[in-house]
């Protein structure tokens, strides 16, 4: 499966993709495709303060909830708002459909995060697959 | 594949939405090879049953299965059982994987003095369950025995898949019409009816289920589970499974215990919610009251795939059981508004 090469990732699944100041976060597609059905998306309100590993939010399929962990800190600018009534497009275009835009607080913080070719080795790793 | 009570098996196949549409509107099959059967055949065997089910095994005829339950002396729960009456003095309780072995022995222990012989029989069937308006068509390609005769909670034998003397059930846990049938278990002749019924459904656009659909389906119906809605600390009168509960039988096991907790005032009910608010009950969370007090628990909840809604079994006191009535479910540290809803949930349609 492909993983942009322009977006970072963390162990917990999440990707984040940096534009100058702000980015923007979702779920990877191995995420998606380990929790099924996706049924509902728990996120922030705009004006929120997220932490670098700490959780933000959940999204929960038919079978499980789970945490969404921040990849790095900042102010929550925008929440895809999409997601509320069409949470199945994260299983879609997990890519695609973003959760949050976030003003960075330290862009350095993104220095840690895995390369999109270096999560795809940690989750062959992880899940067999 | 999860480890179920020791069993590898799939939580889902194409996905658990997908797989409980399927059994709601077509038809969808399941390996329920982990359920347990036991045998009861001999002389007094109707006497052992009726000591040891709290239903009415006397109302049985021939080919004829009830829904019913094993209950401990204080009147909760061994399991939750169907019972089979195969032939003049024979019957079939099928029981539940999780509690397999502790079922076997209480069956075998308290109908010991009883003039019938006990077998347990959970290793010799690969049991399939083949559900939804659908499933007749379905499995009446793979028999010669006719299942247009055969009613809701009867069984038969037939020919299935070239099998001779197979038995097929008209019972299921989905809140569909379906079928159970009871194959040899050895691996060749599961495999191969496993794929013959998967074959022979794909004109119908069958789906193989997991246990994530299972419970989907049997939450919407309101079907209990052991360990959730049913367990060996929760009584008859409070899981509401008052009408396969005969007491106007002069004996069984719970019977004395039931017959006080009738006189008392229960101090819990189960109720179906439905989300008002935003959020998810899930098996275990916390009911609060509209003062935020604790006042219960959430035993099922999930999405409900066919009714679309946010759906959960709970006990509460019962000053809440009236449907209307607004509780919280306490969902990571936030009351989320609930209703309590009539029940079940999803009732099948009527054939016209």
């Amino acid at each position: 499966m492909a993983y942009p090469a322009d977006f970072k990732y963390t162990k917990e699944h999440e990707w984040i993709k940096a534009d100058g100041a702000s980015a923007t976060i979702g779920i990877t597609t191995y995420a998606q495709e380990s929790l099924g059905d996706i049924v509902f998306v728990d996120l922030p309100k705009p004006g929120t303060e997220i932490s670098a590993g700490k959780t933000f939010g959940s999204v929960e399929s038919v079978k499980a909830v789970s945490d969404l962990y921040a990849p790095a800190s900042g102010t929550v600018s925008e929440v895809n708002a999409d997601l509320s009534t069409h949470p199945e497009k994260v299983n879609s275009d997990a890519h695609g459909a973003w959760m949050l835009k976030i003003t960075l607080k330290d862009k350095n913080e993104l220095n840690s995060l895995l390369s999109a070719a270096d999560y795809e080795k940690f989750v062959s790793e992880e899940g067999g697959h | 594949m999860v480890d179920f009570n020791g069993w590898d098996m799939p939580v889902e196949y194409s996905g658990i939405i997908a797989e409980h549409i399927a059994v709601r509107t077509g038809v969808g099959i399941f390996d329920v090879s982990h359920m347990g059967d036991i045998r009861v055949a001999g002389n007094e065997a109707l006497a052992a049953i009726q000591h040891i089910s709290m239903n009415d095994a006397s109302r049985l005829a021939i080919g004829q299965a009830q829904y019913s339950a094993m209950l401990y002396p204080q009147g909760t729960f061994v399991d939750d059982i169907i019972v089979h009456r195969l032939g003049e003095q024979e019957y079939l309780i099928v029981i539940n994987a999780g509690t397999r072995e502790k079922d076997f022995h209480w069956v075998r222990d308290n109908t010991g003095p009883y003039d019938c012989v006990t077998e347990n029989l959970s290793d010799d069937f690969t049991q399939i369950a083949i559900q939804g308006p659908r499933g007749v068509d379905l499995v009446q390609k793979l028999t010669d025995a006719d299942l247009g005769a055969l009613k809701f909670y009867w069984v038969t034998r037939g020919t299935v898949c070239g099998l001779q003397d197979i038995l097929i059930a008209r019972t299921g846990y989905t809140g569909e019409d379906g079928f159970e049938i009871y194959i040899p278990s050895d691996q060749q002749t599961s495999e191969r009816v496993w794929s013959e019924v998967r074959e022979a459904g794909k004109e119908f656009g069958v789906l193989p289920c997991g246990l994530g659909a299972r419970n989907t389906l049997r939450l919407e119906a309101k079907l209990p589970l052991y360990g959730h809605e049913i367990s060996d600390t929760i009584n008859v009168w409070e899981a509401g499974l008052e009408r396969f509960c005969k007491m106007e039988k002069p004996e069984f096991i719970g019977r004395e215990a039931l017959e006080e907790a009738k006189a008392r005032a229960g101090k819990r009910v189960l109720v179906g919610l439905e989300m008002v608010e935003r959020g998810i009950a899930r098996d275990g969370y916390r009911i609060l009251n509209t003062s935020g007090q604790e006042v219960g628990y959430v035993t099922s909840g999930s999405y409900a795939p066919f009714l679309k809604k946010n759906i959960a079994l709970a006990y509460v006191p019962p000053d809440l059981l009236g449907p209307g009535t607004e509780v919280l479910v306490e969902i990571r540290n936030q009351g989320v508004k609930a209703e309590v809803v009539p029940t079940p949930f999803y009732k099948r349609p009527k054939k016209g």
